[in-house]
Formats: C-alpha cells, structure tokens, sequence
C-alpha cells in the first residue's frame, strides 16, 4: 500500500481517559520516544481531583498533554491537535481544547449507551454517530474489542486484559508518528519483569495496536517530526519533583552535608518524598514525619545536629509550619521550606495549579520573621534553583523558602542534565573551636555577611543554647531589653537584605534593554510568557521579559530594570501578589494579569493581553 | 544510651550555666535540676554529646541551666524536634523536657509517635497538672472538677493517665517519678539513660504558685509510706508502714492485703519490668487518694523492653543501600535514557 509521510514541526497530543485508563503512562511513555529522538517537547499532566472517581464520569477524566517539535518550545500548547479520547466524558471534557479539523482517535466502546449517560450526553445522542464531530478529522476505532481478541490466547483475566487497552492506543500512535516500539518494550519488561502474563499481554496490545495502523488500508499518511535544533549535548527528560530531588541530591554531595527530609504526603509536592526516599545510597534520610509541624521541626533538629534539613509540602502545610518557620529564623541555622504550590485557600484545589502562596512565603508568620524565597520556572529549573536555595540556606544560616507549582512539579521537559563536577562548590563552615584571641563563644557573633557561625552539638568546648525567645546581641541569652530587641530585629532583616550582595543581577529573558513593554513574571508562567513575547518580537514590538528567581531579596539591580519600560506587566496565576509587592518596594505602577483558574497561562491569552499595551 | 568514652571526671557544677534560674522560689523545677546536674557527670557520656531539648512552659526553660547543647524551642514541638536530632546523629544522648500541657496537649500528637517509633532518647514529662507559665489553667492531666482561672466552675475534662498513653503509644520504657524524692529522681534518670530507646519519665512537679501540694499525698512524709508504692525488680509489692502492706493480684485485678493478717511476701504480686500485661495493669493503678479504699500510687519502672530504634534501623537501611550500590551522582542524573544533540 502506498503511505505518505507527512512531515511536521509542531504537534499537541492530549491522550484522555478514565483515571482507571492509564492515560498518564501512555502519556509518558510516548514523550519518552520523543524525547529519544531529541525532538523538543513540554508536557502538561491533568489529573482529576479524586483518585478513583466513579468510573465514566466527567470528574474520573484523567489528561495528559504532550506537545513536541523540531522547534525550540516552551509551553505544552494552548490547543491540541489530536485528542484520543477513551471514553464519553473524555471527550466532552478536552473537545473545547481541540483545534478545529484536529484529530479525535475515540474508542467507540467507550461511547456506549452507559459512558453516554455518565458523561451527561443525553441517552440517544452518541457525538461519535451524530455528525457534531464533523469539523474534525474522526477516527474511531474498538480498542476494547480489538485488544481482547489480540490477547485471546493469553491466560488472563477479562478484566486484566482490558488493563492493556492503553498499550493499544500507544502502540497505534507510535504507528502514526513513525516510532519504534523497542524502547517502550524494554519499559515494559522492566516494569512488569516477572509478571510473565502481563507483560505479554502488554507487549502483545501494544503490537496490535501498531499492526492494526500498518495493516489497515484506512490510514494512508503517517506523520514525523524532526529533531530539534537545541543547544548540542546529551539531554534527558525531566519532570519538577524529580529535578528538585536531583537538585537536593546534588547540593548534599558537594556540600558533603547529609541530607534530611521531614515530610508529610500531601499533593503536589509528595514526589519528592518518594524520590528522595529511593536514594539511601546517597546517604539521605528521609522521615515520612506525623504531621506538617512534626516534619518541618524534625528537619530543624536536624539541621541543628548539622545535617540540611528540608522540608517539602504544598499551601495547607505551609500554614502548619510557620510558627515553627520563624523558629528557624530565630535560631538562624540552615533550613530549606519547599512549597509545591497549589489552588487554595484551605484545601482548595489540590490537583491543580496556582501561584497564590506568595504573599504567604513573605509574610505568612508572626513577628518580623523575614526569610529568603527563590522560584523555580520550569522543570529543570528546579534543579538549579533547589540547588540555589540550599546554598544560600548554608552559606547565610537561614532558612529559605522553595516555591515551585503543580504545573512545573509535573510537568517534563528534556534537561541538558549537568556534570558533577561542573557544578559550583558548596563551601559549609563550621565552628570547631573558639579561635585564637577568642576567650568566650558568642553564639550570635556575625561575620561580613552578618552570618553567625554554625556550631553543632558533639563539638567540645562550645556547649551553649539555643532557643526562640528573643536572644541577646552576640551571646545569644534571652534578653527582654527593648532596645536589644530593636536592633535583632534590624540585623535580621539586613541579613536577608544583604544577600542581595550574593546572588546574580537580573538579566533580561529576551527584548530590548528600554521600550513600551515589560512582562515581569516568576515561576511557572515562564514558557507561556516566553513565547508570547517571542511572537510579538517578531511583529517588531517593543517587549522584553524578565523572569524572576530571587523574589526575596530581589536582584539588586531589578529597579533600574523596571525604570526603562513605559509599563510594567506581572502575568500571575494568582489575584495578584508579586505585583503588590514590586509597587511596594519600587513605587512603580505596574499592570496586573491574573488567571486563577487552575490552570497555566495559554501564549494566545497572554499575546493579546501584552498587545493591549502595545 | 550513648556509647561510653572516657571523658575527664565532671561533677554537677560542670553543668550549672551562668545563666540566672528564673523558676520561683519554691518551685519542683529546682529540684529535678538538682538531680539531672547530678546524675550527667555519672553516665559516662562527653558534655558535649549531651542536648536538652525542650518545649515551651515553665519546665521548658531547663535548657538554660544546663551546660550542655541545648534547645529551647517552640510550645509542643520538642519531642519532633529531638526526632530529627537523633535520625540526624544517632551518636548524641538527646534529652526531652517538656511540661503536662506541652507534652500531652499541644504536642501530645508528637510524643505518641516518638514513642512508637523508639528513637533512642529521654523524655522528661515534668507534670504539674497545671499550665504554669500562663498562670494557671488546668491542663490535660488536672483532675475533674478542677477549678482554675479557665475553668471557674470546675473543668470538665477527663484528665490523661500518662504513663497508660505512654504505655498505649508502645514505649518501650515507662516509668514515674516526683521531684520531691531525689534519690529516686537520680536512680530512675539513669534508668531512663540506660534503656536503649524511648524512655518516658514522667515526674510529679509541685507548682508551689498555681498548683501547690497537687502531690502532698505522695511527696510528705506523714503520708508517703500508706499512698506510694515503690517499684523493684523481681521485688513483691510492699508499701505502708514497715511494708506492712501489699498488693496481691487476685485474678486481673490488684488488692490490698495486710500482712500482718496472715499474708505474706510470697502470696504477693512481685515486680516485672518485662511484663506488658502486668505493666497494663500496673499503669491502670491512678486511684484518686482521696477515694475510699484506693490503690496506692505506684513510682519506679513500670515496664521496659527491647525494641529496634528507629534511627538504628535507618543507618542499617543507608547501610546496606550504598554497600549495593554506591553513590554515583553522574549516573543518577544522567538516568537511562539520554540522546545526544549535536
Ligand atoms: C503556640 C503556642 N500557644 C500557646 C502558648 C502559650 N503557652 C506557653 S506555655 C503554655 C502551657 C505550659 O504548660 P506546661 O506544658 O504544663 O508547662 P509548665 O509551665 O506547667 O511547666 C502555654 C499554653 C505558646 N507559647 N505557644
Ligand atoms: S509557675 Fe509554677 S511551675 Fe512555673 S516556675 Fe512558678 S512554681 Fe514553677
Ligand atoms: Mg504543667
């Protein structure tokens, strides 16, 4: 049969299904191949809030959205261009989401007079037989049954066959976008290693699924992408939780501080627990604590035993451990706080994303308790940026806060993965004695950076105490005195000012050094915002974006950046946070925009909201 | 327990502070300072390796006076605190102070599962049924009815037995003491640095100010010998005048028998640290002395046991992970699926 191979730049697959599906591990496994043929992608997992919704409905959709080109990108896409869609409420819930003549791949026996119903599409309507599909390209096909009779020799239950019904869908793609299976073979094979059974029927479904594209005569073009031009090296993929992991991994190895993690599970931040929990060998401890307080203040004792203590949570745990957060401020000994954020207030909406925990990270404790907060903007970032924090955490004896989000936690992206050695030294000092001419230990003495020694319990003849009652000026006593207590609080603040002193000027992103328009974003909406600045640079606009790690302090230099722009624009997926903070500390009278819907900023929303000021 | 070194001879001076005590005159805190300064130059553990955490509460300033590492951290917390110190370094004797309402109210969550998990450290519950630093409300171990600033019509709550709580939670070490005893005081502190796991001391402390003679009963002289029974190993339950009295198990349940009325020492229930379901009887033994015909009160080690500590277990387990596979950071951040860009 003659087959055409189209060729294409950019493509947005969602594959949508029942949380029961497995939707995300076809997801991902597909970005995987892509990945291997160094193809640029960015990817956006959509799950549902419930972790086992009844079966069929609307609320059990589980997404994942996998975009990927020969081009440099920076966001999953906006809009898809081939949605599969497992079941009635599949497609009901990411029709919208679908470009108009894209593709729907639908497993007819999910549309049946039952998933009808459960969708909320009424009884004799079935969208896949109506024609309200017509502006789009659809291919329908039985995965149910088509999966069954591939795997009717196996010695398998009916319900476990169907369990493969996803390798079928991604053995079908792979079909359409010319991809070997090999590699998702040897995933199997590992994951199912001694489960002979299944990891038969697995293999076998996908091949059918592979077989059904190459032999039926109905699909006469199959598709192809081409690498990316990125910047040579060898890449892998990358997801938030497991480069913040990597990035703790790192930092403990070059430090030569063992690493300690309390935490309590809680989404989106719980992979780093499980990862980092992997990772005995690197001498890591990790402490699946009983509750938020009991992680952060086990991270503390810790850290005073002289380990990094870290904790990770999401908003609601952030809440549970300020007090103890301001502790850390008052003992001034290394602690690293990172917040996956999520939609709130209160429980709010776990599973989706959201920037609102800014203000919290500032001043979310009681007192004048300031504390240094760095962001991360993309998966990878996070590696470099955890890397960041938990040096400084060390190198200024306070403790930071992490801010990553949902979006970036689980989001993957390919990662010109780094060196060891080619990462920057973490230099740790520790008092070991009382130094010459020094007659008495005083505990709160500061150096240049107005850092006080860190001094572990173990080490003989620097036995002292510590506490959170304010401390008296250089020994460290409780004091009461009130203008004692006037001056702690000024060097506590100009502690975490100076840092300032330490960190990298801010650089521009992309744009001109002076013009109409500033984009000045932090975290996750980076790649929307990146490309949406891009498109309008190339209509000739006079758009730069600066994008923010050090939200507290600030770069140094980030005033004079935002004196060069007629109008300054914070893009946050939050009701606007950094902006009220950047008015305060610069008096500039920056724009807002802010999407609080739990989900990421798209490049087309934010191209038309920078061209208002255009 | 931490390993014993030779360390220069110390004495309890080496662990006074020049810090000013700041308790009221009066107050059982001084006392359980005593015999802690005392009993530290005896365990055979450097000064430095020593750390007293503690909460917030008057008990929670000890810290201060000890001349060791210390901590005086936030209202609940110590006891997770200390967890992470000893996950962290094993190696350091890790003492807890916390008071009623730090260790069994605001942090009682923590002290429950410090005890099931049996890191090896000290908690010292100083219990004076009363929240002493912000003056005198009742706390989770005040009796019913107890009239208190918060509760000028008598409380309502049921109070906590601790040691049942402690005994609930698994602790491997379970053990009651008062500050008003110092022989005993000293002799139960080493106790509890000897057990290797969480021990849980609770001492009666009188609050001279917002709870004073709580305790009397058991602490005064004139009273001590009818209301307190003393716990020894394989030893017969004796208490009164003379030991002229003991407790006799008569099915599940603890009697008083005179012996001078024809019972003797080998008709008794004799004392097994070793043994959970006596030890559950034993804790359940909280009579209020003022009732008819109650128990008397016991003191001494109600029950200890050998169990793996979790920060043991935890070196065993990074152990055995970087014997199977060392630590490679390149190969872990290079993973298994990597491509090349030219
Ligand atoms: C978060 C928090 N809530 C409340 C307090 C106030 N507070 C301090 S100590 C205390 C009770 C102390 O009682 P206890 O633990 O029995 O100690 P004691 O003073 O009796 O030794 C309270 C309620 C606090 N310090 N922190
Ligand atoms: S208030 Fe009570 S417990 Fe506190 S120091 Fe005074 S006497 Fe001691
Ligand atoms: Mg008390």
């Amino acid at each position: 049969m003659m087959r055409k191979e189209v060729v294409l730049s950019d493509v947005v697959i969602k594959f949508a299904g029942d949380s029961g599906d497995g939707m995300q591990l076809t997801g991902s496994q597909f970005t995987n191949s892509t990945a291997l043929l160094g193809i640029d992608l960015a990817t956006f997992p959509d799950f549902p809030a419930e972790i086992r919704a009844p079966q069929g409905t609307i609320p059990g959709v589980s997404g994942y959205q996998l975009r990927f080109s020969s081009n440099p990108i920076f966001t999953p896409g906006d809009l898809c261009d081939v949605l599969v869609a497992m079941n009635a409420a599949a497609l009901k819930t990411n029709l919208s989401q679908l470009k108009k003549g894209g593709k729907i791949i639908a497993n007819s026996d999910g549309f049946d007079a039952k998933n009808l119903r459960l969708a909320n599409y009424s009884e004799a309507v079935n969208p896949l037989e109506d024609g309200s599909l017509d502006n789009y390209e659809l291919i329908k096909m039985d995965v149910t049954k088509m999966t069954r009779e591939a795997l009717k020799d196996v010695a398998l239950g009916m319900k476990e066959k169907d369990r493969a019904k996803n390798m079928f869908v991604l053995g079908f793609l792979y079909f359409m976008y010319n991809r070997s299976l090999d590699n998702s073979i040897e995933f199997l094979k590992v994951k199912f290693g001694k489960k002979d059974e299944i990891l038969n029927s697995n293999i076998k479904a996908l091949q059918a699924g592979y077989n059904y594209g190459d032999t039926t005569e109905t699909f006469t073009t199959t598709y192809s992408v081409a690498s990316a031009k990125m910047e040579p090296g060898e890449y892998r993929s990358i997801m938030g939780n497991q480069s913040i992991a990597f990035g703790l991994i790192a930092a403990s190895q070059k430090s030569g501080l063992q690493l300690f993690l309390g935490s309590y599970p809680i989404t989106p931040a719980t992979d780093i627990l499980h990862d980092l929990a992997k990772y005995k060998n690197f001498g890591i401890k990790t402490f699946q604590a009983e509750d938020e307080i009991a992680a952060i203040t086990s991270a503390i004792g810790a850290s005073y035993g002289g380990s990094m203590g870290v904790t990770t949570t999401s908003g609601p745990g952030m809440a549970l451990k300020s007090e103890a957060m301001g502790l850390a401020v008052m003992l001034e000994i290394p602690l690293l706080i990172i917040n996956i954020q999520r939609g709130g207030p209160s429980t709010g909406l776990p599973t989706k994303t959201e920037q609102s925990d800014l203000m919290q990270a500032y001043y979310g404790r009681n007192g004048e308790c300031p504390m240094p907060i760095i962001s991360a903007s993309t998966p990878s970032d996070c590696f470099n940026a955890v890397y960041e924090a938990f040096k400084i955490s060390v190198q200024h004896m306070t403790p930071v806060i992490f801010l990553s989000d949902g979006y970036i936690a689980n989001g993957a992206e390919p990662w010109r993965f780094p060196k060891s050695e080619d990462l920057s030294s973490i230099e740790v000092k520790v008092k070991t004695s009382l130094e010459d001419g020094e007659e008495k230990l005083l505990p709160y003495k500061r150096d240049e950076k107005m850092v006080r020694s860190w001094i572990i319990p173990g080490t003989e003849g620097l036995e002292h105490r510590i506490g959170g009652l304010e401390k008296e000026n250089l020994t460290g006593n409780i004091s009461y005195n009130t203008d004692n207590h006037q001056l702690m609080v000024k060097i506590r603040q100009a502690k975490v000012d100076r840092i300032a002193e330490y960190i990298p000027l801010q650089t521009l992103d992309s744009g001109p050094i002076k013009g109409d328009l500033l984009v000045l974003g932090w975290g996750s909406t980076y790649g929307s915002i990146k490309s949406a600045v891009a498109d309008l640079q190339s209509q000739g606009k006079s758009v730069a974006h600066a994008h923010l790690r050090h939200l507290r302090p600030f770069p140094k230099n980030l005033g004079e950046i935002l004196k060069n722009y007629d109008t300054v624009l914070v893009p946050e997926i939050n009701n606007g946070q950094l902006i009220r903070i950047i008015r305060d500390v610069y008096f500039v009278d920056a724009k807002g925009y802010n999407k609080i819907m739990g989900i990421p900023m798209t490049k087309t929303e934010l191209v038309e909201e920078f061209g208002k000021y255009l | 327990m931490s390993e014993v070194t030779t360390a220069p001879v110390l004495t309890a001076k080496d662990f006074v502070t020049d810090q000013e005590v700041r308790w009221c005159p009066g107050c059982g805190d001084y006392s359980i300072l005593a015999q802690v300064q005392k009993v530290m130059p005896t365990i055979g553990v450097p000064k430095e390796n020593i750390v007293i955490v503690s909460g917030i509460g008057c008990s929670s300033r000890f810290p201060y006076y000890m001349n060791t590492y210390g901590m005086h951290s936030i209202h609940g917390r110590a006891t997770a605190i200390a967890s992470g110190l000893k996950a962290a370094r094993p190696e350091l004797s890790v003492w807890v102070v916390t008071g009623d309402g730090d260790g069994l109210s605001i942090g009682g969550n923590h002290t429950i599962h410090l005890l099931r998990r049996n890191f090896d450290l000290n908690v010292l519950l100083f219990n004076n049924q009363i929240y002493g630093l912000t003056k005198g409300q009742y706390s989770p171990t005040s009796e019913e009815n107890k009239v208190t600033k918060s509760t000028p019509f008598g409380s309502i709550d049921h109070p906590f037995n601790p040691l049942a709580l402690a005994l609930g939670a698994d602790a491997t070490f379970v053990a009651r003491s008062m500050d008003r005893d110092p022989k005993h005081l000293q002799n139960m502190l080493t106790r509890s640095h000897q057990h290797k796991g969480a021990s849980f001391l609770e001492i009666y402390q009188n609050c001279n100010i917002f709870n004073d003679g709580t305790f009397e009963t058991f602490t005064e002289k004139s009273t001590k010998a009818e209301q307190v029974l003393f716990l020894e190993q394989g030893k017969p339950l004796l208490f009164g005048a003379g030991n002229n009295k003991g407790i006799k198990l008569d099915g599940f349940t603890p009697k008083v028998v005179n012996l001078e009325e024809g019972y003797s020492a080998d008709d008794l229930w004799i004392h097994d640290e070793k043994d959970i379901y006596k030890a559950q009887i034993l804790v359940r033994i909280f009579d209020d002395p003022k009732t008819e015909g109650h128990l008397p009160r016991p003191f001494g080690v109600f029950y200890e046991t050998d169990r793996k500590c979790y920060e043991e277990v935890m070196e065993q387990q990074i152990a055995a992970a970087k014997a199977k596979k060392p630590a490679d950071l390149d190969k872990l951040l290079r993973g298994n699926e990597v491509w090349t860009i030219n």
